[in-house]
């Protein structure tokens, strides 16, 4: 099947489903016409950007095009976006790591300035010009000396039959006109007018919807199902059951199918279930945390430079500390759900997924097909912040819709999404550090116990503490005897990532002991990180593989940041009664973040968080508004958790089950946030997730310095 | 037994349970898809609509209780999304994920017609404490009700 009449297909099938851009007036219809994978352009001058990566709210589908459309020329009041669909031509479609502009950035420029480079080359030979004297700006190619000038729409027939050899260059960046200026949300309009289609909104022909009851104790199975009372429920047409496979679904349950999903919900309330639990019945997060207590001295050696012993021995001084952070759940707006629909020939998705290749993959394998058999339509995501990468929501309605012969829209409640999610890993974090005489930092052992991401994915992983030791072995602050221990904690219980990974946990500790640090030695908290933090220092990594090498660590932006929250906030500055000024740091995701949070405390000891000053180096700042939001998101985010997010278990269960016990942050507790990002003309890196690392230890630092209280375990609440 | 709504201007009538949540009328049965299913438990107000002018959390609110009613849903607040909130909230360029948006747009339309003329943080905060975001657009959202408070 050719491409045009995939996407006819699935148009039809998914009728708007994806949406463009409102507001082109009335436009004649027009065949685009392809200029490579992400861009086509028609003769009404529409140009069509495909955004590959998913969008959960990190505003990719403006940001992206942004970029193509740099290169291009464009005239932004002409671009209209279409989501991708799973196909191979668009490369890895994966959406996490805070690397979408990170990845895209060169590729896309690429696709930009190659399309440009065609329509430059139909005018030079409809005109009999040399290309070099064309220019194009908006939308219009010119060339000046004959004065002609032609629409994009004009040359894309003939443009998109020009061969281009070798790739034309790309702008010097001093020339950008659209990267680096604030753009608004392409798809806002629809989003305030109800028109933006999510998951949970798509509806095919013949579309069933299910509810799934699925195992209350993670690991457990169904023993036996009563479903006369189910099958009872007026619009209830099916009970069949789902079944684990690995952790690409780690749930056993049984779905019921209906009409409606009020239906499906009913049914499934009239279910009567016997579960057999499984070997994870009797966790609890106090087992967890016996279990860790025994653990955390005897873990392993992940990092010993110089003699951490000898130098604690021969210390002036010596701080210790110990620090608990919770499992969270990810609680995106939007709860889970995914469309499927099997047939003889393969299946489809319609799925808010960040990963579509992965979504493909899974449900290909189950159901024994190719992954090019597949089709995933992406929706847009109401939130995702990790939860959606994970395949499991997509194969379990693979699963249904296979097992009725019916489109099925499996539907989680808010108490599904939260008590089945891959949580965030629990841990417990102990430093000792050793001062000397003259309070200089001269030993730091930092040991981690905590059930891992890794080891939960592969439970004979050789590096188990794989995605829980980023800042602490890689730690920016320079020690001379520095020591890091893992010790893995084993739990039934899903571990996933989850906005900004284990730097939202290594973040709050390392900066929490920094403050702790800087009070026992009577140092100024930023002083001490700045002489902890050598200058001109540039780590480049050996392995090819490793974005590092393409974006090396500089500490001297790191200490940039530093000195620019510093100095917008005022740091040091005599504050009104009750308040004080607490700073973090972190460098994640290859960016670099600092932030200064002014803090009072409640007669319930609970902060008050007032502004939030960060300072961002992102490299290029691709659309500066759209890193504003995503650090006003990250920090709302990580605020929610500190203040009063955990997952507790017992046996074997989730106790949280809704916003009720489980609360997000409210607009009243909104601090007011101040964003600086620093101009630069280095490559691009993400910014989804490093505003969300130095916020916890940055407000609980300040509600230190008003109640002399340190605060080592989250949540305050 | 159908039970009639009046529906953004349109009577209708629905076959849907009389227990049935006004939230999944809409969506399942009307098509409206605008109004958003966050928590069932009217914690989150992703679901929250017009019911003679109030706002109402749609989740908790069963079909029969609203029959004869005047609902309101995002599709319904403006013809052509040109509402003065629908415009300030472009102004402002609100959303993230915008998920919760129109709830919070059905929240914020609600406050602006119960009372004219310029509002204080604390009336906007007192209105919207309802309205969950998990992307973190309180700022903004407070900032475009304050730019439509201005205007209407």
């Amino acid at each position: 099947m050719d491409r045009r009449s995939f996407l006819k297909i699935t148009s039809a099938a998914g009728a708007g489903l994806f949406v463009g851009v409102p507001a082109f007036g009335a436009l004649k219809p027009a065949t685009p016409q392809d200029f490579g994978a992400f861009v086509q352009i028609g003769a009404d001058d529409v140009v069509t950007i495909w955004v590959s990566k998913s969008d959960m709210g990190q505003d990719v589908r403006t940001s992206l095009p942004m970029i193509v459309a740099e290169e291009l020329d464009a005239d932004w009041s002409r671009i209209k976006i279409r989501q991708a669909h799973f196909d191979a031509k668009f490369g890895r479609m994966g959406t996490g790591g805070s690397g979408s502009i990170r990845s895209m950035y060169k590729p896309l420029r690429e696709a930009g300035a190659k399309a440009r480079a065609m329509l430059v080359g139909a005018a030079a030979a409809k005109w009999n010009v040399p290309a070099a004297e064309l220019e194009v700006a908006n939308g219009v190619v010119t060339h000046a000396a004959s004065k002609r000038s032609a629409r994009f729409g004009e040359l894309a027939e003939a443009a998109a039959k020009i061969e281009i050899k070798d790739a034309p260059p790309l702008k010097d960046p001093k020339h950008f006109k659209l990267i680096g200026s604030a753009r608004k949300r392409l798809d806002c309009g629809d989003i305030c007018c109800g028109k933006a289609t999510y998951g949970i909104d798509v509806k095919v022909p013949g579309m069933l919807y299910a509810a799934v009851l699925r195992s209350p104790v993670f690991g457990g199975k169904v023993a036996k199902v009563d479903d006369t009372k189910a099958k009872a429920v007026s619009g209830v047409k099916h009970v069949v059951r789902t079944e684990a496979v690995g952790t690409d679904l780690p749930w056993n349950g049984v779905a019921v199918v209906a009409t409606s999903t009020w239906a499906a919900l009913k049914g499934r309330d009239a279910l009567e279930v016997t579960w057999d639990e499984g070997p994870h019945a009797a966790e609890s997060t106090e087992s967890m945390r016996k279990q860790i207590a025994g653990a955390i001295d005897a873990g392993k050696v992940l990092l010993a430079k110089g003699d951490v012993e000898q130098a604690l021995a021969g210390a002036a001084k010596k701080v210790e500390a110990e620090y608990e952070v919770p499992f969270v759940a990810h609680a995106a707006m939007e709860p889970l759900n995914a469309t499927a629909h099997v047939t003889a020939d393969g299946a489809e998705l319609w799925v808010g997924t960040q990963f579509a290749d992965w979504a493909a993959r899974t449900a290909a394998t189950w159901l024994g097909i190719k992954p090019e058999q597949v089709k995933v339509n992406v929706t847009m995501l109401g939130g995702g912040f990790g939860r959606r990468a994970n395949p499991d929501f997509s194969l379990e309605a693979v699963q249904v819709s296979k097992a009725v012969g019916a489109p099925v829209k499996v539907q989680w409640t808010r108490e599904d999404d939260m008590q089945h999610d891959y949580y965030r890993p629990a841990s417990v974090h102990r430093i000792s550090a050793g001062l000397d005489g003259e309070n200089n930092v001269v030993a730091w052992h930092h040991r981690i116990a905590a059930p891992s991401i890794e080891a939960y994915f592969t439970p004979d992983s050789k590096i188990p503490e794989g995605s829980e030791t980023g800042g602490v072995e890689d730690m920016p602050y320079i020690v001379p005897n520095h020591r890091a221990d893992f010790a893995l904690i084993s739990s039934g219980v899903p571990r996933g990532w989850w906005r900004s990974v284990e730097y939202s946990i290594n973040g709050f500790v390392i900066n929490s002991f920094l403050d702790e640090l800087a009070h026992a030695s009577g140092r100024d908290p930023v002083e001490l990180r700045l002489a902890l933090i050598p200058k001109g220092f540039v780590q480049k990594f050996e392995d090819e593989k490793s974005p590092g090498r393409q974006w090396p660590y500089r500490s001297d932006r790191l200490r940039g940041v530093i000195e620019l929250a510093r100095d917008k906030a005022g740091w040091g500055k005599k504050m009104p009664v009750g308040r004080a000024q607490g700073f973090a740091d972190c460098y994640s995701f290859l960016s670099y973040a600092a932030q200064v949070a002014e803090v009072s405390v409640g007669e319930d000891g609970m902060p008050k968080v007032h502004k939030v000053v960060c300072a961002i180096d992102c490299g290029t700042a691709v659309n500066p508004d759209g890193i504003r939001a995503q650090i006003e998101g990250a920090i709302v985010y990580g605020l929610s958790a500190a203040l009063g997010q955990k997952i507790t278990v017992e046996k074997g269960r989730v106790q949280q089950s809704n916003f009720h016990d489980f609360p997000l942050l409210t607009i009243g507790q909104m601090p007011e946030v101040e964003v600086h990002v620093v101009p630069s003309t280095e490559a691009p890196t993400g910014t989804g997730e490093p505003g969300l690392p130095p916020i916890a230890a940055a407000v609980t630092n300040a509600m230190f310095k008003l109640t002399g209280k340190r605060v080592r375990t989250l949540p305050l609440a | 037994m159908p039970t009639k709504l009046i529906v953004n201007g349109n009577a209708v009538s629905v076959a849907s349970g009389a227990d049935t949540p006004l939230l999944w009328v809409l969506r399942d049965e009307l098509g409206l898809t605008g109004t958003k299913y966050g928590c069932g438990m009217g914690l989150c107000g992703a679901c929250t609509v017009h019911v003679d002018g109030d706002p109402v959390r749609s989740c908790s609110t069963p079909v029969a209780e609203v029959a004869a009613k005047k609902i309101t849903t995002i599709e319904g607040l403006s013809p052509h999304g040109t509402h003065p909130l629908q415009r300030a909230w472009a102004a402002e360029n609100v959303p993230q994920c915008g998920y919760c948006q129109a709830g919070q747009i059905m929240s914020a339309a609600a406050l602006l017609a119960s009372k004219k003329g310029k509002l204080t943080d604390a009336e906007i905060e007192e209105a919207m404490s309802g309205n969950l975001c998990r992307c973190g657009t309180y700022l903004r959202i407070r900032k475009a009700i304050h730019r439509a408070a201005g205007e209407v």
